[in-house]
């Protein structure tokens, strides 16, 4: 653990973390004095969730430099791929009960034809499609959980860093390919229901009689135990020798390409690595969310997620948590119309309507004056500064010497 | 003594048949000379009688055979004139045969004649007949109409009789066109048929097909044992190869040969009738959770005689080996449907060239939409290297533009003219104000331009939204763009479409006229290549950085009025298109404006070639589309049209 010394974030996010578990279950209504009601401790969860993908996407853009706008996609299949289980073994629950019922003790056909019909009697296919074949057992579908995503990752990434797609380039095609995801999943014929999605996601099979209080406390415990993990892991890979090469390649992949290392294998390493961690959130999630559907995966979404690193300040974990938590809690008081509206001299100013655009500025004017993001007020508080290098650039390159700089 | 009847028949038929044409001048005399004929008519004799009228050259025959067929002619019983009659309560209305009227008559004075099926039959086809020879133009088309939809063999002698004397040269190509659809259908000879099939060589058009397709109609038919004597086979049906053994089976069933299938439900219901004490079949009932052991208990109830009898799998696939099952051609002469068959063929596969070409159009119109939405971004993103998430909001607000002009200019062609240029200055506008207040800033940091912009965007949209609402709003085309150029059955584009290719060259001689020719292109063009250079030579970097935004910006609001006119205006027309612009510019190759028109033209035929091959499913074929680009990009990075040289940078 001696990695934990160069990071004292580290210690004060677990410790927080805790702190945090600890005060919401005392909280909650299921083990606690009632204060938070379940559907807030689904939104704490979720919102662990989403600060887990956002600390993946710190990874691979803040420390490689890889403005992926595709991790969405990733955490959407996690969810998917979960789902898949949570339903099918749900439906097959409910399916043999009223089943028994009738009179003779159902076959396994009869069992197999009435969860086809149920789950897919909206898009009118009643056979099973090939990729539910592992979907009755939860070990399997957790290793599709990490597989699929982890696969996509593999093929797309091994494709775009050969052939050195970087920069702009990168973020679109990775846009791209969100979007043929959801197009694909869009279709009634893609197995996974079409716009209809993945429903009843909260209900957990076998866990009929336990109370949603009980299980939202749990899910967040879970979340917050992933979002802890992963925090340890992802500063332990961004401490050492690895986390700095992929700085350097951020900063100027060139060089490092020349200095002999396999840039792709590393970009290709981290793409891999946060998609998977992406996906795992998204598992956490959709059963918190209790529906997935394809617009889950909209492009925007992906881009959301870049914009929370942003705010938060990438290339520095904590402030992709911090970006995530703050975004995501604040979009939900206004949107959820609990925010006060403001009379203002031509009218009320509704939340509700005006929020996005607030949002959309405030990204702007983060890029602008603060690229930094919030977590460049701790480097405030705790007296870091950059140097201040005044005076135009004497050469046409960046980081070229500065006039005050070449008098000295 | 048997040949008796015979001969007097022809005596009669020649006697009647000559008088008729000699000396019947008016319907009246024919009738009555024939009156005894005519009561009793029958599809046997009464053919002369009918041909006689015809000959008559009596203007009313028309009239009268019609009634006739109405069983809307009479007898007066006192005299035997014949007349037309109309029930009015107990009486008849009468005219006599030539149309006068005679006022009413009680019901008892008159017979009404009634024509059985048969001998209608006949009238009519003289009445086509007589249609078809009609002095009148417009009752010829008619008649001919009237034989095109429902095409008979009846109507063939008497169209074949009326093609000689056709003065209409129009009517005679349509009359020998019709008479040759109608041989290939009716004629007794196999060869006129064959002949008449193969004269129309590759002809596609719809009435030629629609009457070769029923010769091709099959029936099913499942036989034990060998083909059917003088069948005209189409094909010998293999089981699981042509036919699933399930549908086999059904065709049996339905054929009454053999007992319905045993269907889980059945199965499920027969069981739980019989169970007793928890036992049924002889299997207590917790044991019955698998599909074999309920056979076994059905089966043992079969055997006591409580269950109807059913076959199981084995039972059903040794019957079905008893049987053949053949697809067989309702129309009996082999030589007839093999003609028809090729002849089919030749026509799909003309008209399969068609459909490509129509295809091609359809790709085309597509590749121009793309590019019309692309080419601002080409400018923008391409030229300048700086990504635009809020080109899809300048697109918008081009269509949102052309909404409000609409609301002021009732005249929808002037408004169109007035919404361009507006659209163009409105969105150059807020082009120009957002580099100079945002973008400039960030031309070292093209990442976070995209995230900016991508702020922007979002407040865009919002804002549209607060102001519009949500729901569509109609952007109406002039009404001469409305309709479409027909070139035949086949192939077609709207006009709308036209003109859209038609204002995308126009931007694209507009664009290449601005950047070779103009002052302003050189300057863009020697600030896209090296800012610091063009800089020394007294250009100034941010007013062409400033008026090329601008310009993008502001072709994206004349897009976007085009795009308004066929698509939904809402606040996410523009998002709808921008990923789809990226890709253009991308796979086009950055900076080139050739480059966007190469991308948007592969991507619209490629998109369009994929629904054809998979028709049912435009989403999928967007997904095929995307992955293709990606491999695209894997075999050329830098797109169709890559910068080479210094141009490229990096």
């Amino acid at each position: 653990m001696l990695f934990a010394k160069s990071k004292p974030s580290l210690i004060v996010v677990i410790a927080t973390l805790l702190v945090f578990s600890l005060v919401v279950t005392v909280l909650s209504e299921g083990y606690g004095t009632g204060v938070l009601s379940t559907s807030f401790i689904k939104t704490l969860g979720k919102t662990l969730c989403l600060c887990l993908a956002a600390l993946a996407m710190d990874l691979v853009w803040g420390y490689a430099g890889i403005l992926s706008l595709g991790h969405m996609a990733f955490f959407a299949l996690g969810g998917y791929m979960i789902g898949m289980w949570l339903m099918y073994a749900r439906t097959a629950e409910i399916v043999t009960t009223a089943l028994a019922g009738g009179g003779l003790p159902a076959t396994p056909a009869e069992i197999q034809d009435g969860i086809t019909s149920q789950i897919f009697g909206v898009v009118g296919t009643s056979e099973l499609p090939f990729i539910w074949g592992f979907a009755h057992s939860f070990p399997l579908q957790m290793l599709l959980v990490v597989l699929v995503p982890g696969l996509l990752a593999l093929c797309f990434g091994w494709l775009a860093f050969r052939a050195r797609v970087t920069g702009v380039y990168l973020s679109i095609l990775t846009q791209a390919m969100t979007l043929a995801l959801a197009l694909y999943l869009f279709q009634n014929d893609s197995g996974l229901r079409g716009n209809n999605g993945l429903s009843g996601l909260q209900n957990l099979p076998g866990l009929s009689s336990t109370s949603q209080d009980s299980l939202s406390i749990w899910f967040f415990w879970a979340s917050a135990a992933a979002l802890g993990l992963a925090y340890l892991l992802i500063s332990w890979v961004v401490s050492g020798k690895f986390g700095s090469v992929i700085r350097a390649i951020r900063d100027d992949e060139a060089r490092v390409r020349f200095l002999g290392y396999s840039v792709e294998g590393y970009k290709l390493f981290v793409f891999i690595l946060t998609a998977v961690i992406c996906a795992l959130a998204g598992a956490l999630y959709y059963p918190q969310a209790g529906i997935i559907n394809p617009a889950e995966l909209a492009p925007t979404a992906s881009i959301y997620l870049a914009v929370w690193v942003a705010i938060g300040g990438r290339g520095r974990l904590y402030g992709a948590i911090i970006g995530a938590a703050f975004v995501s809690l604040l979009s939900s008081w206004f949107t959820g119309g609990r925010a006060p509206s403001i009379p203002l001299v031509f009218g009320t100013l509704n939340w509700v309507d005006w929020w996005q655009v607030l949002l959309g500025l405030s990204f702007v004017l983060v890029t602008l004056f603060a690229p930094k993001g919030i977590g460049g007020l701790f480097d405030s508080l705790a007296g870091l500064h950059s140097p201040n290098r005044r005076g135009a650039p004497l050469g046409p390159n960046d980081g070229s010497l500065q006039e005050k700089e070449a008098l000295k | 003594m048997r040949v008796l009847p015979f001969v007097l028949a022809v005596l009669a038929w020649m006697f009647f048949g000559a008088f008729a044409t000699v000396q019947a001048d008016t319907a009246q005399s024919v009738l009555t000379t024939n009156t005894a004929l005519v009561e009793r008519a029958s599809r046997q004799t009464i053919a002369p009688v009918i041909a006689a009228l015809v000959e008559s050259g009596d203007e009313m025959v028309p009239a009268i055979l019609e009634a006739w067929a109405d069983k809307r002619l009479g007898l007066r019983k006192a005299d035997g004139v014949y007349l037309l009659i109309r029930a009015e309560g107990d009486n008849y209305a009468t005219r006599s045969l030539d149309g006068q009227d005679l006022g009413l008559a009680p019901k008892s004075d008159i017979t009404e004649l009634k024509p059985n099926a048969g001998v209608r039959g006949l009238i009519a086809t003289a009445l086509v007949q007589f249609n078809l020879s009609s002095k009148d133009t417009a009752k010829r088309v008619a008649a001919l109409d009237s034989i095109a939809t429902d095409p008979n063999a009846d109507a063939l002698t008497p169209l074949r009789a009326s093609i000689e004397n056709e003065p209409d040269t129009a009517l005679k190509d349509r009359k020998q066109r019709l008479e040759r659809l109608l041989t290939l259908r009716f004629d007794p000879d196999s060869a006129a048929r064959v002949a008449a099939i193969e004269s129309f060589g590759t002809d596609t058009q719809l009435d030629l097909r629609a009457a070769l397709n029923p010769l091709l109609s099959t029936k099913r038919v499942a036989v034990e044992g060998a083909a059917p004597e003088g069948a005209n086979i189409a094909n010998t049906l293999k089981i699981d190869e042509d036919i699933t053994s399930n549908q086999a089976y059904g065709q049996l069933v339905d054929a009454s040969l053999v007992p319905a299938r045993l269907t889980v439900a059945d199965q499920r219901a027969a069981l739980l009738a019989n169970l007793k004490d928890g036992v049924v079949g002889g299997l207590p009932l917790a044991k019955l959770n698998t599909q074999s052991a309920r056979d076994r208990a059905y089966t043992a109830l079969e055997t006591q005689g409580l269950a109807r009898v059913a076959a199981t799998e084995n039972e059903i696939a040794a019957t079905l080996a008893k049987y053949q099952f053949f697809d067989i051609y309702d129309e009996r002469d082999p030589a007839v449907t093999d003609a028809a068959r090729d002849a089919l063929r030749a026509i799909d596969q003309n008209v399969g060239l068609m459909r490509a070409a129509d295809l091609g159009l359809d790709g085309l119109s597509l590749a121009s939409i793309y590019f019309l939405a692309a080419i601002g971004l080409a400018i923008t993103f391409g030229v300048m290297g700086v990504i635009n998430m809020a080109h899809g909001e300048f697109i918008t607000i081009g269509a949102y533009t052309g909404y409000v002009v609409q609301q002021w200019i009732s005249d929808y062609t002037i408004s169109i003219l007035v919404a361009l240029p507006l659209a163009f200055a409105i969105t150059f506008g807020l082009g120009v104000a957002m580099e100079r207040l945002v973008i400039r800033f960030l031309y070292k940091r093209p990442l976070e331009t995209l995230l900016a912009t991508f702020g922007i965007s979002i407040a865009l949209q919002q804002i549209l939204k607060n102001i519009f609402g949500t729901q569509a709003r109609p952007l109406t085309s002039p009404a001469w763009l409305d309709g479409a150029w027909m070139l035949n059955d086949v192939v077609s584009i709207s006009y709308i479409r036209v003109a859209i290719f038609v204002l995308a060259l126009l931007f694209l001689g507009v664009f290449l006229w601005i950047i070779k020719r103009t002052r302003l292109g050189l300057e863009v063009r020697a600030v896209t290549q090296n800012p610091t250079m063009a800089a020394s030579m007294g250009i100034n970097p941010d007013r062409i950085n400033m008026l090329t935004f601008g310009i993008g910006s502001g072709i994206a609001g004349i897009a976007g009025v085009a795009i308004g006119l066929f698509a939904k205006v809402t606040s996410e027309l523009g998002s709808d298109y921008i990923v789809q612009s990226f890709m253009t510019v991308v796979v086009g190759g950055v900076g080139n404006i050739w480059g966007a028109l190469a991308g948007a033209t592969m991507i619209g035929g490629l998109q369009k070639t994929i629904e054809w091959l998979n028709p049912s499913n435009t989403l999928a074929a967007q997904t095929y589309m995307i992955l293709f680009i990606i491999l695209f990009i894997q075999f050329r990075p830098r797109g169709i049209i890559a910068l080479k040289g210094r141009a490229a940078g990096d």
